[in-house]
Parts: structure tokens; C-alpha cells; sequence
């Protein structure tokens, strides 16, 4: 075995290293390895013993104290009227009313029984094209999602490249429009599970972590951190796949809008 | 480990039901932990006590997006290494503004490595002489913010470079290299330090 350079070795020593058991005989037989990764292992116990002070007794209830009256009681989601209310529908817009509208007549529409079926065919075929309605009404929904998915992913790729090292990017604005899409996301993605609409699910299963980070990331990200972040979409061939899923949704609403005129004929 | 899990997630439900005192239980069950992370990241009690309750008021502002197959944890850890992250970024920016004599030059006694280098070390632990002690001060401080959180919550508080990915907004490889940039300069600085110390 070659000698070990500092990455293994630091790999090891934080139990990262895939061949721990050839990197451990190694250090058994070689002698500059092994005091090589003893001077490492020095290093880290001395960093480790930065010593903390230990916060006094009452240190959790001071920190209640402080943080008590900043907490803004929650409201319970189930609380229709505040399902309904302008300022929690507002960022996701317009369309989540639709959603859930679509979602809710779904769940909870009567459906046709079967003896329901016999004594009132008409009723029976004035609801049977509702799936498709609220398909549709989903898929248009979720067209939409995605094209904002989309602008977000396009303008961290295609912002410039090149900061100073040290310069800081200020990605509130992203930060935003992120936190406004997570929650729409989680609920097109459980659907798309619930509904089986796998390459739906998929997709916004992959958008949403990222999504997720980029709302709980600082403000102002360094410019090794932002990059790190453009490579990491560009890796991901994220853009690529929210851009054919939008097309195919936008494919799929279209198909639904040409054949529900004849199928209400 | 399961059963923490288990309570934190009750807790969670119960503060998303509307009963904001049950974050209570998980303020004090987490508060020390995340103290102690803040501190790591600072160097300094009081910095580390405002990042601890920014972090826990970020928290429960954004408890409705935490997964809750997910451990909450190290959510919350990720959330304080960011608020640190931004206080010390911040920090910085405010240092170079003004040009203030660096923070090494500055003796306080009070410094929490000079103290402990005349404390009594435990059995397991390297004992730090004054030199060593203000060694590690400086090492630490050559490291830049992100350089430091990877380090620390690599080396120090065990989390995998995934975890640390993911709470650091970086792709696995930057955050390797993020973890080795840190230990290559804390070795320039150290390694003669405690090979004397020995």
C-alpha cells in the first residue's frame, strides 16, 4: 500500500475512510504514517478540548424568558377560515384556492353509490367528469409551481459567476420566493404520491430539499457557498428535469382542456 | 435515541396544534446542546446565548416546513450553525469596516482557552499550556466561517459530511474540502505547538 496522504488520513481519523482495515495495517507497519496520523490526532484532541463553560442553572429558564413572548401563537390548520383567509392563501396566489378547492370537492364530494348509480343515472353522469376536472385543475396548478421552481433554479445558474472570494451574495430575494413555493410543493408532491403520478412526485421530491435549503440558508451566502450551491443545480440536472416535467404538465392540461368539452357533449 | 425522537416529534405536533409552551420542553431539551455548538462557533458566552434564541425563534417560525420523519435535533442544529454563520459573518464584515485592532491581540483574561490552560485537564483530555491555549485561539480564528462550521461539526460534534452538506448549503465535495482546507491550517499552526506539548 502507498503511503497515506493527509486526506485519507484525515478521512479516517473522522471514520470517513472506506478501507479502514488496509489503512489500519498500514499504520501498524509503517512508521511515517503513524506518526504522521499521531500528529494529526494531536492536532484534533487540542481543538476538541476548546474548552465551553457550562451555562448556569437557570440558563434554560432565562433563555424561556427571553424567547416566551417573541413566540407568536400558532394558528391550527384546521381551521377553515384561516384556510380561506387572503393573507395565508396570498404568496402561494390564486391558484392554491383552485388546488384545494379541486382537492377538497374531490375528498369530500359525494360520490355516486351503487345504488345511487341506479335510481339517479343524470347525477351519475353530471359527477363522473369531475377526476378529470380536478386533474386538470391540479395540473394547471402545478404548471405553474413549477414555472416559478424554474425561475428560482434559472436565476441562481445563470447569476454571474467570478464574485470576489470574499464577497458575500445577498440571496434574500431567492430566499423568498423559496420559502412561498416549500409549502405548495409538499402538498403537489403528496398528492402526486397519494394520486400515483410517480414522474410528478419524483421531481418535486427532488426540488423540495433543495428548496428547503435554500429558505433556511443565511441571507448572504460567501461566494465559495453560492457557487457551491450553482454547481450543486447544475450536478443535479435539477433545471433540466423541473423544464421537461413542466413541459409534459403543460402537455398533459392541454390534452385534459381538448377532451373535456367532448366529454360534457 | 428512538424515543427522543419520538417526544421531540409529539412536542412539534403539539406546538403546530397551537400550544405554543410545549416548545418550552424542547427549548430546554435542546437549549445547552446548541449552546454549546454557538460557543464552539464564537468563542464568545454572549454571542453564543443571542445565536442560541435567534436559532430557536428561527425554529419555531419554520417548524411547519420540518419533516417529521426527520430528527429534529439535528434540524435545529443546522439552524444554529447558521445563525452563527450569519453572526459571525457579520461580525467580520464589521471588522474589516472598521479596522479594529484583530480580536488575538486583545488579552482578556477572561478568555475561555487561557482559563482553561490553567485549569485541572480531564483524564482523557490533552493538557493545554497557555501557549498551546492561545495556539488553538489563533488556529481557530485563521479559519473562515464556513471552514469552521465544517470543521467543528465534522471533528467535533460527529456529524456525517451529508448532514454537514445539507446544513451548509454545499455539495459533499466542497464540504470535504471545506473539512480538510480547515485541518490543513489548523495543523500549520498547531502541529509544532503540541509535538512541544508532549
Amino acid at each position: 500500500m502507498n503511503h497515506l496522504d493527509e486526506q485519507r488520513l484525515i478521512e479516517y481519523a473522522g471514520g470517513d475512510a472506506g478501507n479502514a482495515v488496509a489503512i489500519e495495517r498500514h499504520l501498524r507497519e509503517c512508521d511515517g504514517c503513524r506518526e504522521n496520523y499521531e500528529a494529526l490526532r494531536r492536532v484534533l484532541e487540542a481543538a476538541r478540548a476548546l474548552p465551553v463553560p457550562e451555562p448556569d442553572a437557570g440558563y434554560e429558564a432565562r433563555l424561556w424568558h427571553r424567547l416566551g413572548p417573541q413566540l407568536e401563537p400558532r394558528k391550527v390548520y384546521l381551521d377553515w377560515r384561516e384556510w380561506f383567509s387572503m393573507r395565508r392563501l396570498a404568496p402561494a396566489g390564486a391558484v392554491a384556492v383552485l388546488v384545494l378547492a379541486a382537492f377538497l370537492a374531490g375528498r369530500f364530494w359525494p360520490r355516486p353509490t351503487g345504488s345511487g348509480q341506479s335510481a339517479g343515472g343524470g347525477q351519475t353522469e353530471s359527477l363522473s367528469h369531475l377526476p378529470q376536472v380536478r386533474e386538470r385543475i391540479l395540473l394547471v396548478a402545478v404548471g405553474d409551481h413549477l414555472d416559478r421552481a424554474q425561475s428560482i433554479l434559472l436565476e441562481i445558474s445563470n447569476a454571474e459567476p467570478g464574485a470576489a472570494p470574499g464577497k458575500e451574495v445577498d440571496i434574500s430575494r431567492e430566499q423568498q420566493r423559496a420559502e412561498d413555493l416549500l409549502a405548495a410543493n409538499r402538498l403537489y408532491r403528496q398528492t402526486a404520491q397519494r394520486t400515483g403520478d410517480a414522474p410528478v412526485a419524483d421531481v418535486l421530491g427532488e426540488l423540495e430539499p433543495l428548496l428547503l435549503e435554500i429558505a433556511n440558508s443565511p441571507t448572504k451566502v460567501s461566494a465559495a457557498d453560492f457557487e457551491g450551491l450553482r454547481r450543486r443545480i447544475e450536478a443535479s440536472g435539477l433545471l433540466l428535469k423541473v423544464r421537461i416535467l413542466d413541459s409534459t404538465v403543460h402537455e398533459r392540461e392541454k390534452a385534459h382542456a381538448a377532451a373535456q368539452p367532448q366529454h360534457s357533449s | 435515541m428512538t424515543r427522543m425522537a419520538d417526544t421531540d416529534a409529539a412536542q412539534v405536533a403539539l406546538v403546530l396544534g397551537g400550544d405554543p409552551d410545549a416548545f418550552r420542553v424542547l427549548v430546554e431539551r435542546h437549549g445547552r446542546r446548541l449552546f454549546r455548538l454557538a460557543y464552539r462557533m464564537t468563542g464568545n458566552e454572549h454571542d453564543a446565548e443571542e445565536i442560541v434564541q435567534d436559532a430557536f425563534l428561527r425554529a419555531y417560525r419554520r417548524l411547519d416546513r420540518f419533516e417529521a420523519r426527520s430528527n429534529f435535533g439535528t434540524w435545529l442544529y443546522r439552524i444554529c450553525a447558521n445563525c452563527a454563520l450569519d453572526l459571525m459573518r457579520r461580525q467580520r464584515a464589521d471588522q474589516t469596516r472598521r479596522e479594529p485592532a484583530p480580536r488575538d491581540d486583545d488579552p482578556d483574561a477572561s478568555d475561555p482557552l487561557e482559563a482553561a490552560a490553567s485549569a485541572d485537564p480531564g483524564p482523557e483530555r490533552l493538557v493545554l499550556s497557555a501557549e498551546l491555549g492561545a495556539g488553538v485561539r489563533a488556529a481557530m480564528n485563521s479559519l473562515s466561517a464556513t471552514e469552521r462550521a465544517a470543521f467543528l461539526l465534522r471533528h467535533v460534534e460527529g456529524f456525517s459530511i451529508e448532514e454537514i452538506a445539507r446544513s451548509l448549503g454545499l455539495n459533499t465535495g466542497a464540504t470535504k474540502n471545506s473539512v480538510f482546507r480547515a485541518v490543513q491550517k489548523l495543523r500549520r499552526h498547531l502541529d509544532p505547538l503540541v509535538s512541544a506539548a508532549r
